[in-house]
């Protein structure tokens, strides 16, 4: 179910890299945990994000998440469906439910994130 | 029982507090039945020496409290169930608040209101902090005829954050306005405060400038706060006409009684953009899976119990039954009925200025029109206040206990209850007392 | 959205016909309106454009209307409701005949004090019992509720290190795991950081965590005794002196003072600072919501910072005053008033308007002097022994998280049943209410998985008592042998599971007219 070629953050966050742009988004463990979304505090376009750093919000019913960005970079886009429909983030979290598009500022930082067998082992436990 | 847990004494239960911290007294005095409580109370209820009449308000009225206000709220369904967390057994108290919430919104002509706070004055502090959260500034502005009261409470509340409170001095000088000038704010405000906090009417009855108030704040990009009075919207704008951000009240007016100071309610209201950074419940519409229409608390993710250290606010328990009775009231009041307590109280209010001016003994300090209160200048006024009292006639609020400047001044307040006879026993018994 | 809905009881507005009302008012005077007319007029500029559109309904409609949504609700007045932490016990209505006398009802708090006497003896001499029954030197009964308490206690907790010098190093505040979401949020609301401080296997602080933890940067502990686990905390006596040792300012939770009535003192165990709940072990009601009050108690060093101005007795022997109002006797040379603003120099400030939710006091006074000695201690010992109760008997159904001898509420765990059965304690507790009692407390706290907090309260017959054990038992079995049922439940009540995604997604919050 986890898609190969994304790089996953231990904090439940997925990049997917297209040459020196990134699409960044939670993974669908994260929403599993979180249950039905109903809002997301979305960054804003333009906005310097560093890896590691928190750069958002996402709300369930029952809890509150911070979302902490998996590279550095400036955010060139923002995912505006999830405005209106922030259940995506549970129907489609790994395509439709994509959060930012982000311009990398360093490549060499993806070294620090987890691939997909090393992450599935990670939420195994 | 104590078989069944496998203890042989109550103690054993109590065997783990620590020897060294257990209880060495416990002098609290002997049971008593019904009959001898019932007597206790009686004789604190009677120590108490209610004036016969009383022109006293500063921020808590005595209005009718309809008959019907207190069939409702002494429902026990209503009184002993707890926060409905479970809405499918609560929607008597979730679907009241909901209609609550659509009567301030009505009200106030806001588009969202929250289930309640615990005054108007912690209300008026939740929303400065509301303010400083939108705009990411960490100044207001608040204007001194605002109620001492509540700005004493904002202090407190912004004190926490560190937030710098600054004062805009009302025209408060023998004869001006008695009102907060919008040049005096403008020059006040700029682009580092959050809000500016106005009153309506303001502490001393006066009908302040508040859409001019409104257009000061906004052209810092600041948030207009109004503290208003619920029953003095049946006749004055709505501060959403005037263009307020956020709208917090004292709604002690509406069937709530005085009590000596509570438990009263803190209405607030705001923008449907601003709902996220609302303190407080919200209850919100919603079906189940037959096609119900149901109630239930929402958005609580802004809530401690979810967000707990990132809460915007701590509340937990608010002021729910006191929302109900004032949600009762307006509904056995109507719109017509909420108008006639308006139009009688601002009739009386004035009937009494005119017959303490027409008598020789005092008369208005302040200029502008006023609502239902009004700031009199008299000789004396402290002395003869506490005459009046010994004879239990309360004259008002005497203001230099919070403005030391402003000797001299009796805060009058009339309401749908006042009656002829009273302000001619009123005057008479003052010109006595000169 | 409104048209294809069934309505269980519609909103009042539909109610509304042009014209009705329950309630006229008298109309000014010709002498009223004549002396009126020479005082200046409301600026015609400033006049509502549209009157609000309240609902236009008959008494007898009104009535109808909230009388049938009440029978939507349950109630203690109805059935069992042992939510944890709640203390749902009955709430005495002798307190509400107290608390409609009109000597009380009708008080204005700024009369002057020569017509408050009662009011401010009541205060004096409830603030005197909630002293004597917590073991505190001082109390102000001024906040409004348990996280009001909270709120004053860390500012004033702040305002000790600011009178200190140390204030500015002084940036923590430490919670165990297991705290009330309001510890935390009060902590941010007074500029601290909150620090979390696990919990050991026996269900009460680490206590090696803790001492870890405290150093120059601790401005407070805040902890709930007995703990939101119901357990009360045995090594409270090492907590307190670690606290002390760092400098730092103990605070008490004291939402489970049902538990400890007449055992434990907190003031005299060394705590600096407690809110009481008069809505939790006072018996003041719930009102579905609140109103509440948290008056808080504070240790003589704490005690100059209390947001005031504070009931005093002005004149007179304190204790003739006490040892009359013990016999029901006023005292006739006593003279009670509210202290000056400048009377405490240090004080924090208002938290509220007034002296507090006056109701709540009458309410809670005319308690204590209903139970007495004998009766607060009683209360402790049969909120104790019926959670204890609920503990064997319902410990072969669930998982008990922590196995000994708990306080006035009890935490299980519907872990078992989830994962052998996929029924989560959700659905168990969804099917309780089909049984018209109200479900435990459910997911708190945090640190018990699918956690369930009972606590039944001392007001509860031993057949109450047994007929929840009976309800529990059975849906535990159900949840071997039918789960779908459970997952199905409620289906006996008035509406059933609500879609609280949506509410939350397309927020719908209030009555929109026209739309009627």
């Amino acid at each position: 179910m986890l898609p190969d070629d994304l790089r996953y953050s231990r904090e439940h966050e997925w990049v997917r890299v297209d040459g020196l742009q990134a699409t960044i988004g939670i993974t669908g463990f994260a929403a599993d945990e979180l249950g039905d979304i109903v809002f997301v505090e979305l960054p804003e376009v333009g906005s310097r994000l560093t890896q590691f750093a928190t750069f958002g919000v996402v709300e369930s019913v029952k809890a509150v998440s911070d979302l902490y960005s998996p590279i550095s970079g400036v955010v060139s886009e923002v995912n505006q469906a999830l405005r209106e429909s922030p259940e995506l983030l549970n129907s489609d979290p790994f395509a439709a439910g994509w959060i930012a598009r982000v311009a990398m500022a360093d490549v060499a930082e993806l070294d620090a994130l987890l691939d997909s067998r090393s992450y599935a082992e990670l939420t195994a436990g | 029982m104590l078989s069944a847990i496998g203890v042989s004494s109550l103690d054993d239960l109590f065997a783990d507090i620590p020897a060294t911290v257990r209880a060495t007294r416990f002098e609290v005095p002997p049971p008593l039945t019904e009959q001898e409580v019932r007597a206790e109370l009686a004789r604190l209820a009677d120590r108490n020496a209610l004036p016969r009449i009383s022109f006293l308000g500063a921020g808590a009225y005595r209005h009718l409290v309809p008959s019907v206000v207190g069939e409702v709220i002494g429902r026990s369904e209503f009184s002993t169930s707890y926060t409905p967390y479970q809405p499918e057994v609560s929607q008597g108290t979730l679907q009241s608040i909901y209609e609550f919430q659509s009567l301030i919104c009505e009200l106030t002509g806001m588009e969202v209101a929250t289930a309640s706070h615990y005054d108007g004055a912690t209300a008026t502090a939740e929303a400065a902090l509301m303010a400083c959260r939108l705009t990411r500034r960490d100044r207001i502005a608040i204007s001194s005829a605002v109620n001492p009261q509540v700005r004493r409470v904002v202090e407190t509340y912004c004190s926490g954050p560190g937030i710098e409170v600054v004062v805009v001095p009302a025209d408060l000088a023998a004869g001006g306005s008695g009102l907060t000038g919008p040049d005096v704010a403008g020059g006040i405000l700029d682009a580092g405060f959050a809000c500016l906090v106005a009153q309506q009417p303001n502490f001393f009855g006066g009908i302040e400038p508040m859409r001019e108030l409104a257009e000061a704040a906004h052209a810092v990009g600041a948030q207009f706060v109004a503290v208003v009075e619920p029953t003095s919207l049946a006749l004055l704008q709505a501060p959403g006409e005037y263009g307020a951000d956020i709208v917090a009240a004292e709604g002690q007016p509406l069937g709530i009684p005085l009590s000596y100071g509570g438990p009263y309610v803190g209405l607030m209201a705001a923008r449907m953009e601003s709902v996220r950074q609302m303190p407080g419940r919200l209850v919100g519409a919603t079906s189940d899976a037959k096609g119900r229409r149901g109630y239930v608390l929402t958005l609580q993710a802004r809530e401690q119990h979810i967000r707990r250290e990132k809460a915007a606010s701590n509340i937990c328990t608010n002021q729910a039954l006191c929302a109900l009775a004032a949600a009762t009231y307006l509904t056995a009041v109507g719109p017509a009925g909420l108008r006639e307590v308006a139009e009688l109280s601002v009739t009386q209010a004035r009937h009494l200025a005119a017959a303490i001016e027409a008598a020789g003994l005092g008369e208005r300090r302040f200029s502008a029109a006023y609502f239902a209160e009004v700031a009199i200048q008299l000789p004396d006024a402290a002395r003869r206040h506490a005459e009046l009292a010994r004879q239990g006639i309360v004259g008002g609020y005497l203001i230099e206990r919070d403005y030391p400047e402003l000797r001299d001044t009796l805060l009058l307040a009339a309401t749908e209850l006042t009656r002829d006879e009273e302000i001619d026993a009123f005057v008479a018994a003052l010109r006595a007392t000169r | 959205m409104g048209g294809e809905l069934t309505v269980v009881e519609p909103l009042i507005f539909a109610a509304s016909h042009p014209g009705r009302r329950a309630v006229r008012f008298p109309v000014a005077s010709a002498v009223a309106a004549s002396a009126a007319a020479g005082q200046p007029a409301l600026p015609a500029a400033q006049l509502r454009s549209r009157a609000a559109r309240l609902p236009e309904v008959s008494e007898l409609d009104l009535l109808r209307h909230f009388n049938r949504l009440s029978h939507l609700n349950h109630a203690i007045d109805l059935g069992f409701y042992p939510l944890g932490s709640c203390t749902m016990k009955y709430n005495p209505k002798v307190n509400e005949w107290a608390a409609r006398l009109p000597g009380l009802a009708e008080s204005h708090p700024l009369d002057p004090d020569e017509l408050a006497q009662g009011s401010l003896e009541l205060e004096w001499l409830l603030a005197e019992l909630l002293k004597e029954i917590s073991g505190f030197a001082a109390l102000s009964l001024q906040p409004a509720a348990g996280a009001h308490g909270e709120l004053t206690g860390l500012l004033m907790a702040r305002a000790y290190h600011r009178s200190r010098g140390d204030a500015a190093t002084r940036t923590k505040v430490l919670v165990p795991d297991s705290s009330h979401g309001t510890n935390p949020a009060t902590a941010t609301m007074v500029g601290y950081s909150a620090v979390t401080i696990p919990s050991n296997d026996r269900g009460g602080i680490d206590l090696a965590a803790l001492k870890a933890a405290l150093g120059p940067d601790t401005a407070a502990l805040m902890i709930t005794n007995p703990s939101t686990l119901g357990i009360f905390e045995d090594q409270i006596d090492q907590v307190l002196s670690a606290v002390k040792a760092a400098g730092a300012i103990a605070y008490m939770d004291g939402a489970n003072l049902n538990a400890i009535l007449g055992r434990f003192r907190p003031g005299e165990a060394g705590f600096d600072v407690m809110h009481f709940n008069l809505h939790k072990t006072f018996s003041t009601p719930h009102g579905g919501g609140g109103p509440g009050a948290g008056p808080v108690g504070v240790s003589e060093r704490l005690a100059p910072f209390l947001p005031g101005p504070l009931p005093m007795l002005a004149d007179g022997d304190p204790e003739a005053v006490i040892r009359n109002a013990w016999r029901g006797r006023s005292t006739p040379d006593a003279r009670f008033a509210l202290e000056a603003a400048d009377a405490r120099p240090s004080a924090i400030g208002r938290v509220r308007s007034f002296t507090g939710n006056f109701g709540m006091f009458v309410r809670a006074y005319t308690y204590i002097r209903s139970n007495g000695d004998a009766g607060l201690r009683q209360v402790s010992n049969d909120a104790v022994l019926a959670a204890n109760y609920l503990r064997v008997q319902l410990a072969g159904s669930f998982d008990l998280p922590y196995d000994r001898i708990c306080k006035h509420e009890v935490v299980l765990s519907g872990r078992r049943q989830k994962r052998e059965h996929g029924v989560s304690t959700l659905d168990m507790a969804k099917a309780i209410l089909d049984h018209r009692i109200h479900p435990p407390t459910i997911y708190f706290p945090l640190i018990v998985e699918e956690a369930m907090m009972i606590e039944p309260t001392e007001t509860e017959s031993l057949e109450t008592l047994d007929r929840f054990v009976e309800t529990m038992r059975a849906i535990a079995e159900q949840a071997a042998s039918d789960p779908d049922a459970l997952r199905g439940a409620p289906l006996t009540t008035p509406v059933g599971r609500l879609d609280e995604a949506t509410a939350a997604r397309r927020p719908d919050l209030r009555h929109e007219f026209g739309a009627t």
